[in-house]
């Protein structure tokens, strides 16, 4: 295995992963739901869903929160690797995927785990799983 | 006020997105490239949010109600089915192609990219699909 010390961002990411885990934690803690982006999402896509209103507001927070960063300091770059054709095959399997199995990297792989859930074990080995398998098909067997 | 956490709660989140480097695809696809130049940071991003949130969650397990008085809903379910299983294969290959999952798709629908809002409305037009598919089953 080959590290790339150069990219590799020890204490940003691990702060911003305890942003995550505290902002998971407020709300659990005061509104009893779990953070899953994908099942906020898809709940709202339902018609007839409860809690419509704290649900769009979670999701409003994180639409707004590079708005609000934006103020203070520069935005972190973004580097896209997809043309349209494969964004658009992504975003399907992801969302159809996420919907059949009840969560995403969120719900299932920071809120899961931290409730020592099953299934979300379960599901972020086999989403983990697929996609170090779909890099390595793509980057390195058929050199997309 | 329920609101009000409920935004903050978005907020906070979509902060330790952006601190993290998990809005940018390149830097999640350097991570599913173990064969490549591999860049570990998220998994430190996973540590940091689990270390964090297994307190808060560890307390809601044990809880009927929230602290606001709202009933504890988290998933009962337990079954280890094919739904379960093919589904989350299936979002990482999604993920796997374009570096993109659910929550950074939303941290960056605003900044301005077009494969943002092209990757979101694919998302969101997959998720419609699913809603179809389950309404024609329930018939």
């Amino acid at each position: 295995m080959n590290i790339d010390w150069l990219n590799f961002t020890p204490w940003s990411s691990l702060a911003g992963g305890l942003l995550i885990g505290l902002a998971a934690g407020l709300f659990v803690v005061a509104n009893g739901r779990i953070a899953g982006v994908s099942g906020l999402i898809g709940s709202l896509l339902q018609r007839g869903a409860e809690g419509i209103g704290e649900k769009a507001l979670f999701l409003l927070g994180l639409l707004v929160a590079p708005l609000l960063w934006g103020v203070f300091t520069h935005l972190p770059a973004l580097e896209f690797q997809s043309g349209a054709a494969g964004l658009i095959i992504a975003g399907l399997l992801v969302g159809i995927g996420t919907r059949y199995g009840s969560g995403c990297t969120s719900g299932h792989g920071v809120c899961g785990l931290s409730r020592l859930s099953p299934r979300s074990m379960v599901a972020t080995a086999c989403f983990m799983f697929s996609g170090f398998a779909t890099v390595l098909v793509l980057r390195h067997w058929l050199g997309v | 006020m329920l609101k009000l956490t409920a935004f903050m709660a978005g907020l906070l989140f979509g902060f330790g997105l952006l601190l993290s480097g998990m809005t940018n695809p390149s830097k999640v696809l350097a991570f599913l490239d173990l064969a490549g130049a591999w860049d570990p940071s998220l998994a430190l991003v996973m540590l940091g949010a689990i270390g964090t949130a297994i307190l808060p969650l560890t307390w809601a397990r044990q809880r009927r109600y929230s602290l606001l008085g709202r009933p504890m809903q988290l998933p009962a379910k337990r079954e280890l089915d094919r739904r379960l299983i093919g589904g989350a294969l299936v979002f990482g290959i999604g993920w796997g192609i374009a570096g993109i999952c659910p929550g950074p798709a939303v941290a960056i629908l605003l900044t301005g990219h077009w494969q943002a809002i092209v990757f979101t409305l694919a998302m969101l037009a997959g998720m419609m699909l699913f809603t179809a598919l389950e309404k024609r089953r329930g018939l």
